[in-house]
């Protein structure tokens, strides 16, 4: 997947657990990422944030950072 | 093959069934109850004595013309009409007498002077009631000279005989000939009634009138007719009849089965002469239908026999190659032995399967459990993915379950319908017959929709508030209805704190009540009139039963989970969930989506919408099919591709459906079939997607094959074989087939036996069986021990996840914005004589009415770019660019552009984009930013794609 692609998927996510109530956006956002991307998805998540993250919202880094490793 | 038995009863009652107390009265000695208001003719029906009849049906009401059905009722003067005459309570009432029996013969003597070419008294014609009635009242001869007729060109004298019409034959699939008309007005009373289209009108007086479709000057096609054939059906006197019957003569038996097109899954009889398939007539005892169907169900069939249907295996090196026909053994080794290389080489996880919304839920289930239990991995995924997704997600939030509530019956107790993202008269054409029969009995519709649809204003019907929103922006739309709805205090705040999570209602509402939500807000947004928008609120809460339908209006967008949610909380908020005439109710496209959720399509959830992380639901799985099952979920569709471009999935099973066409942004579909090494297609044509394939597996059509497919009603109807196989296997044997040379060990050799298997793992269809849907007819799910007949309502006692959840749904503005570059926003939809990427209907006569998409465009914006109806336009996104012709319309608003996807030479989702859904990746084919201009003709890549399609479709002559 193109970098921009994961980009905007993953900030798409984000910004519909921050409209929610609470304050577990970040936890939220992660268990949306465990259970609906493939965990070559969020591999690639990961490897890009490892990378600085450009772009990425931070509640979507946060998210990332709670993500289980995943063997691929 | 054994045919089946109809099981139910099929009898014509003369006159519609009525709701009332119970009236009982003697007929010819019998003694019958029946509900106030029936007629004489239906309660005859029902002690089982059949009063003679011509222009009485019980689909539609009785109007007393052809008085056949005169009886005598002690007590009361002359001999009423029996259609016409309601019971009453102690009513004695004689069908046959010296008296009446003279009259009937007298009535049809008439008739058949008038009508000589009907040859009443011979016996050829036995499809035309008005025979049997003839044989009935024991006519034989006739006494009277005709002293004019319709039915000759030239009288006598030779001079042209001015009561003669033609044949109007426009029509593709009947014909109907005015020389047999006798003016009974069924096929008149069937199109107002039944269908909702008020096309057909009786012209002329007396002796000269005939029934006529639209106005004197039209024909058939020409009229309003969508030719659904309820006319045809109704006909007595073959008047109006079917071409395929003029042709194969009349049907010898019938097969109860169901249609293979829509979400609306109506039951239809198959009628057959020997093989061949000559009619499908719709089916009374159909739960959805009830009797009625579309042009498509009923007439376009053709293309099960069509001559590009593939019916051997064919294989090739390289997508460059030509095909070659080849054995189903050497296709199937040669499609095993690449998946085997290829997980191998690149992995376990490397390869996955496509199920298809087309098939039964025996053969997609069959196909999850291929990839889950075979290829050990949850690489599954369906096209309900591009269309409901969002609503499994959505309504599962906040309901517990992305069951639509209702069943089709509801509608007739709803008082105000919402129909967002929608357009049913083209779509869901039964349905919307239903809800317009609805509507004319004085229920009130609010629309919301991009485009003037049909619905907003057609014969006998208007749209109370038509809001016609920017594409893009039904969140907003639907939270300012819900913030007028509790900022007016018109919440039905007692069911919501029966039903609901009261805490979470209370932040809703804080939220909800925001002015940044009021209609006055949003309006500059969404376009829609504040105060338009306030009243359709005011309705919607206060109105009675209040329902919602929709579509992938509403799904195939940004925020499309966030909108379902927000519909959800609507229904919540105005208490209209658990009974009749309410609801939330999901329009589903294709005929088994439903269906192929609910058999575990989904990457990330087993059959049954169980998330594969459950270490319980795994449990069951792995014990019945004796595997470890992964624990994380597949790839979906755009993944998959993703994926494949990267270089990580290389090998694709994709049964019955064609992402080439269907999916968004083709030019990355192409690309990410053309980096595998193993595409197998499972169609009955080459479709787009097999320009890309290695494999080609034969299918078999829905006539050919048993199964189940359950419609938009979670409705599990029975498919039944009509005929054998043409290709030589049921797609579920395919299937197998292919599994079985991967090692998996399966001896199914009936789907029953699949949906056994089905019923034993998942809870909602425990009680499902073949033997229980033949004797019911069909079953809605959840059936199970606690409703062991189903379930027509959803919620009825607390929502399936217990406490109702409201969400808050907060609009954020898709990325995919109109601005200098693309100042127009394309929205896509579908037409009634057309289905999905039209490789069936395309197929068939269907054409007539839609040979091309068009492009509709608003005059404003035409006439800015220069563009007069029927030019060739040029349509341009970010994604890429195709042309097509121009429809110059007010139906779409200024700003708005609108086309359908039916025919791959315009290739529309060459502009789509690959914006999704947040929550579940459906595209957002309802909103990409385009540019429109004049064009000369095809862009270079609709010539490139047609010569790279043309190369991919050879086949090579079958070897020695
Ligand atoms: S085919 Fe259907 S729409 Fe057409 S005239 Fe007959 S009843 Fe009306
Ligand atoms: S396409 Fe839909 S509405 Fe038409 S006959 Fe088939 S199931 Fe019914
Ligand atoms: S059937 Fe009753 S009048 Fe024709």
């Amino acid at each position: 997947m193109s970098p921009e692609k994961m980009v905007h998927m993953a900030n798409q996510i984000a910004a519909f657990f921050k409209s929610q109530p609470g304050a577990d956006a970040a936890e939220r956002v992660a268990a949306h990422l465990s259970d609906f991307w493939e965990p070559r998805m969020r591999a690639q998540l990961l490897a890009y944030i490892a990378e600085g993250g450009a772009g990425l919202d931070p509640v979507a880094i946060a998210a990332a950072q709670r993500l289980k490793p995943v063997a691929a | 093959m054994k045919d089946f038995i109809i099981p139910w009863d099929d009898r014509d009652m003369g006159t519609p069934e009525r709701q009332g107390a119970p009236v009982t009265l003697s007929i010819d000695g019998f003694e019958v109850t029946v509900p106030e208001g029936t007629s004489v003719m239906r309660a005859a029906a029902e002690a089982g004595i059949e009063v003679p009849k011509l222009c009485a049906t019980d689909s539609v009401d009785a109007f007393g013309s052809c008085r056949l059905c005169l009886v005598e009722i002690e007590g009361r003067k002359g001999t009423p009409a029996s259609c016409t005459t309601p019971v009453a309570p102690g009513m004695v009432v004689h069908t046959q007498s010296e008296k009446v029996n003279r009259l009937r013969k007298g009535v049809m003597e008439l008739y058949a002077s008038d009508h000589p070419a009907i040859g009443l008294t011979d016996a050829a014609n036995g499809d035309s009631e008005l025979q049997k009635m003839a044989a009935r009242v024991g006519l034989r001869e006739v006494r009277y000279e005709p002293l004019a007729d319709h039915v000759h060109r030239r009288l006598a004298d030779g001079t042209a005989n001015p009561d003669w019409r033609p044949v109007d034959d426009s029509n593709p699939y009947f014909t109907y000939d005015p020389a047999k008309c006798i003016v009974c007005s069924l096929c008149v009373r069937a199109c107002d009634e039944v269908q909702g289209t008020f096309a057909l009108t009786i012209e002329g007086r007396g002796f000269d009138s005939r029934m006529s479709a639209g106005t004197g000057l039209d024909d058939y096609l020409s009229s309003d007719c969508v030719s659904c054939g309820a006319c045809v059906q109704v006909c007595p006197t073959g008047s109006l009849q079917e071409k395929s019957v003029a042709e194969m003569g009349l049907p010898e038996r019938s097969v109860i089965t169901t249609c293979a097109y829509c979400g609306v899954g109506c039951s239809f009889k198959a009628e057959l002469r020997g093989d061949e398939l000559v009619r499908m007539e719709p089916y009374k005892g159909g739960k959805a239908n009830r009797g009625h169907s579309c042009v498509k169900g009923r007439f376009a069939w053709g293309y099960a026999t069509h001559k590009d249907r593939i019916l051997s295996p064919m294989i090739r090196e390289t997508i460059n190659e030509p095909w070659r026909e080849v054995s189903w053994d050497e296709a199937i080794g040669f499609a095993t032995n690449r998946l085997k290389a290829i997980q191998e080489r690149y992995g376990r996880k490397s390869v996955g399967v496509i199920t298809s919304s087309r098939c039964t839920n025996e053969e997609t289930y069959l196909v999850q459990k291929l990839t889950r239990a075979v290829f050990m991995n949850n690489n599954t995924d369906t096209c309900a993915r591009v269309c409901h997704s969002p609503t499994g997600y959505g309504l599962g939030q906040t309901f517990g379950t992305s069951a639509g509530t209702q069943d089709f019956d509801s509608v007739e107790h709803t008082d105000v319908v919402i129909v967002i993202g929608a357009n049913p008269t083209d779509g869901h054409p039964v349905f919307a017959s239903r809800l317009k029969r609805r509507l004319r009995q004085g229920a009130q519709l609010i629309v919301i929709d991009p485009r003037r649809i049909d619905l907003v204003k057609s014969a006998h019907v208007r749209a109370a508030h038509h809001l016609q929103l920017r594409p893009g922006t039904n969140v907003a739309v639907v939270s300012a209805l819900a913030h007028v709805i509790v900022a007016e205090g018109l919440a039905n705040e007692a069911f919501i704190r029966e039903r609901c999570d009261w805490d979470e209602y209370l932040t809703y509402a804080e939220f909800i009540r925001d002015p940044r939500h009021s209609p006055e807000a949003t309006e500059a947004l969404t376009g829609v009139p504040a105060a338009e928008l306030r009243a359709a609120a005011r309705l919607f809460a206060k109105g009675g039963n209040g329902s919602i339908y929709y579509g992938l209006g509403v799904t195939e967008h940004s925020q499309g989970s966030t909108a379902v949610m927000g519909i959800a909380n609507l229904a919540m908020l105005t208490g209209n969930i658990g009974r009749e005439g309410v609801g939330v109710n999901p329009l589903r496209g294709q005929n088994n989506v439903q269906g192929s959720c609910d058999m575990g399509s989904f990457p990330h959830e087993l059959p049954g919408y169980r998330h594969v992380k459950n270490p319980d639901v795994r449990a069951i799985f792995e014990k019945a099919w004796g595997v470890a099952i992964d624990p994380e979920p597949g790839l979906r569709i755009p993944n998959m591709l993703d994926a494949a471009v990267d270089g990580s999935f290389k090998g694709l099973y994709c049964q019955g459906e064609d992402i080439l066409q269907s999916d968004p942004d083709t030019r990355h579909v192409a690309a990410g079939l053309a980096a595998m090494d193993c595409v197998i297609v499972h169609d009955l044509f080459l479709n787009e997607t097999a320009n890309y394939a290695h494999v080609f597996l034969p299918g078999s059509s829905f006539l050919e094959k048993n199964g189940t497919f359950t419609n938009a009603e979670r409705r599990i109807n029975m498919v039944r074989k009509v005929m054998a196989p043409k290709n030589g296997y049921e797609d579920w044997e395919v299937t197998q087939l292919l599994a079985n040379a991967l090692g998996a060990g399966w001896n199914y050799t009936h789907p029953s036996q699949i949906m056994d298997e089905i019923a034993a793992t998942t809870p909602s269809f425990a009680g499902v069986t073949y033997d229980l849907i033949d004797r019911m007819g069909s079953v809605q799910w959840p059936c199970n021990e606690k409703s062991p007949e189903g379930t027509p309502l959803m919620h009825v006692d607390g929502f399936v996840r217990g406490k109702g959840r409201f969400i808050v749904t907060e609009y954020l503005a898709t990325d995919e914005k109109a601005g200098p570059r693309f100042p127009l926003l394309l929205t896509t939809g579908r037409i009634l004589s057309q289905y999905n990427v039209g490789a069936q209907t395309r197929r068939t006569a269907n054409t007539v009415w839609h040979d091309q998409d068009l492009l509709e465009i608003h005059p404003h914006d035409a006439e800015n770019r220069g563009i007069k109806n029927g030019d060739w336009v040029r349509l341009a996104s970010r994604s890429g660019e195709t042309t097509l012709r121009a429809k110059v319309t007010d139906r779409v608003a200024p700003g708005v552009v609108y086309t359908t996807f039916h025919h791959p030479d315009t290739q529309a989702n060459v502009v789509t984009t690959d914006f999704s859904d947040w929550a579940t990746n459906c595209p957002e084919y309802k909103v990409t930013a385009v540019q429109v201009g004049r064009s000369n003709g095809p862009s270079d890549w609709q010539e490139d794609y047609a010569a790279q399609a043309a190369n991919s479709r050879r086949i090579l002559p079958a070897a020695e």
